[in-house]
């Protein structure tokens, strides 16, 4: 199939849903599910469902050592779904793109290797309001221990980042690294990637963006962009949970110690010490999860077969959708920007109702939403709230299910007695 | 409609029983849920060993708090042997609602924060 006979091609989401087997039961009692929390985990197609199967009965060896067909095969295997995956964010290598487990464990990665390797006393590692504590956490330790500083780019009122404040970070000439998302999983907001990358490249800082709410809906080139480092997750994105994806520039992948020491990552071990395999095996010690990369392979195929600009397209429409009709409801606040730097995530507020209240009330409704502080406890602070209710859509949801959300959310106006 | 918020439930959420603080009070005790932000504080006057009075004051979902407000109700006047002798089951089964596994932290923080009361802690020990 033609690349513009997949680009024009009318996006169907009705009739894409039938081919996630979860989205056709039923919960609480005999509802239909409304699946609205991707941004937390997406539904898996058919497809990768019966990937896993079929590589455990198979194909299932462990790799790199066997010299029978079925390791063979299974290193073949693990092998192309690499291939896919650098194919999607456009890495020059292959080799570039290490698995991991998920994000979280990717900026571990580079915050263990990277970060002992390259910090020291008095570097600053800058990072924004906007970031999940996979992206804070990992920065405070390895500071701590290097002796290094943590600084915050804020937000304005409507979530965007307030790039004055990275260029005054900056200026210091101490920033070592500058460490943002791509897409706030709690507001949606999509951040100037590419300007934040010339911005501290040309104060000599590296970049890592977190990708885990990008990769999954956005089109993402990691050349493009000129990040040093991306990380994301599969779970998000179709694919199983348990393997996601740390993408480095070669240059500094080979310069950096490993991360986890064990087999496969080394050339020669002797009693006293060991010299390090070419990547990416340096940084994946151990038997990593093969099926599941396998199956990571299968969903980026199945995401590349709708398009990513397509399932961009069907997410705004969805999202513009959402944010009208929430609009409409008297006593709803709308968190995060208006606009084109908005992804599928809709956070509110319903008057004084608690998130989870929110949250619950739509759970006996059949609708799945997420209520909390998103792991970004940081950012609720700053909106002064204690929490919100996220609803968040994928390339399988549709007008109705934003229907079916509306209709709860005023059952639960109802029931709390919101003035109008 | 709503298993979980039965009119009761709301009842107390809205207009909460024995809802403010005591001053004097005898015991006092707060705590809270960090992943959700619930708030609970009760405050106690003695008589002979029995709540002459209770308060609660707070925030948080109406689980938490029509919770807080049902358990004041349960334990007013009674000794604080009886409030240490209470158990989970007896609060849930009081609220008379279905607790899942995810909500039964909002569903029980006013009964940890009375028992810490009840045993005079100023502060959840190290």
């Amino acid at each position: 199939m033609s690349t513009l006979h997949a680009h024009t091609r009318q996006f169907d989401a009705r009739a894409l849903r039938e081919e996630f087997p979860i989205l056709q039961r039923l919960v609480r009692g005999g509802k239909p599910l409304i699946y609205l929390d991707s941004a937390a985990t997406s539904q898996k197609p058919a497809a990768v469902i019966q990937a896993l199967e079929d590589f455990y009965r198979t194909t299932n060896a462990n790799i790199h050592r066997g010299v029978y067909e079925l390791s063979e095969a299974a290193t073949l295997a693990y092998d192309q779904a690499r291939a896919k995956v650098a194919r999607l964010i456009n890495a020059p290598d292959p080799r570039e793109c290490i698995f991991v487990r998920n994000t979280t464990e990717a900026i571990n990665l580079v915050a263990q290797s990277w970060g002992r390797a390259n910090l020291g006393p008095g570097d600053i590692v800058v990072l924004s309001l906007l970031e999940h504590h996979s992206n804070i956490v990992p920065w405070q330790l390895i500071a701590r221990e290097r002796g290094a500083e943590l600084r915050y780019i804020d937000i304005d009122e409507s979530g965007r980042l307030l790039l004055e404040q990275l260029d005054e970070y900056l200026a210091s000439g101490r920033v070592k690294l500058v460490s943002v998302t791509h897409v706030s999983n709690a507001l949606g907001t999509i951040t100037p990637v590419a300007e934040i990358v010339e911005r501290a490249h040309a104060a000599g800082a590296v970049v890592l963006v977190d990708g885990a709410q990008s990769v999954p809906h956005l089109p993402v080139d990691v050349q493009a962009l000129g990040v040093d480092f991306y990380a994301f997750s599969g779970h998000k994105m179709l694919g199983p949970m348990g393997i996601g994806v740390l993408y480095g520039r070669r240059e500094l992948l080979e310069a950096m110690p490993p991360f986890l020491g064990g087999g496969d990552m080394i050339r020669t071990v002797t009693l006293e010490e060991s010299t390090w395999a070419d990547l990416p095996a340096k940084f994946e010690a151990g038997t990593p999860s093969v099926a599941d990369a396998v199956a990571l392979g299968v969903a980026v195929d199945y995401l590349q077969r709708l398009s990513m600009p397509a399932i961009r397209q069907h997410e705004m429409e969805l999202v513009r959708y959402a944010l009208a009709r929430l609009d409409e409801i008297p006593g709803v606040t709308l968190y995060g920007p208006v606009g084109e730097d908005r992804s599928g995530v809709v956070s509110f507020t319903l008057g004084d109702v608690h998130p989870h209240d929110i949250a619950g009330i739509l759970d006996s409704e059949g609708i799945a939403i997420r209520a909390g502080h998103h792991c970004a406890q940081p950012l609720m602070r700053r909106l002064g709230v204690v929490a919100t209710a996220r609803a968040s859509v994928y390339l399988y949801n549709t007008e109705e299910d934003i229907d079916r959300l509306v209709d709860a959310l005023l059952i639960v106006r109802q029931l709390f007695n919101i003035e109008d | 409609m709503s298993d979980l918020y039965r009119e009761h439930i709301l009842d107390h959420y809205r207009n909460p029983r024995n809802y403010g603080t005591l001053e004097p009070h005898d015991r006092s005790f707060e705590d809270s849920n960090p992943l959700c932000g619930d708030r609970v504080r009760i405050d106690l006057r003695l008589d002979n060993g029995t709540i002459a009075d209770i308060a609660f004051s707070g925030r948080g979902c109406a689980i938490s708090q029509a919770s807080a407000s049902i358990l004041t109700e349960m334990v007013k006047g009674q000794s604080l042997d009886f409030v240490k002798a209470l158990t989970a089951d007896d609060l849930l089964d009081e609220l008379g609602i279905p607790i899942s596994p995810a909500r039964r932290k909002c569903a029980l923080l006013s009964l940890k924060v009375l028992k810490a009361a009840a045993y005079g802690l100023n502060e959840w020990p190290e």
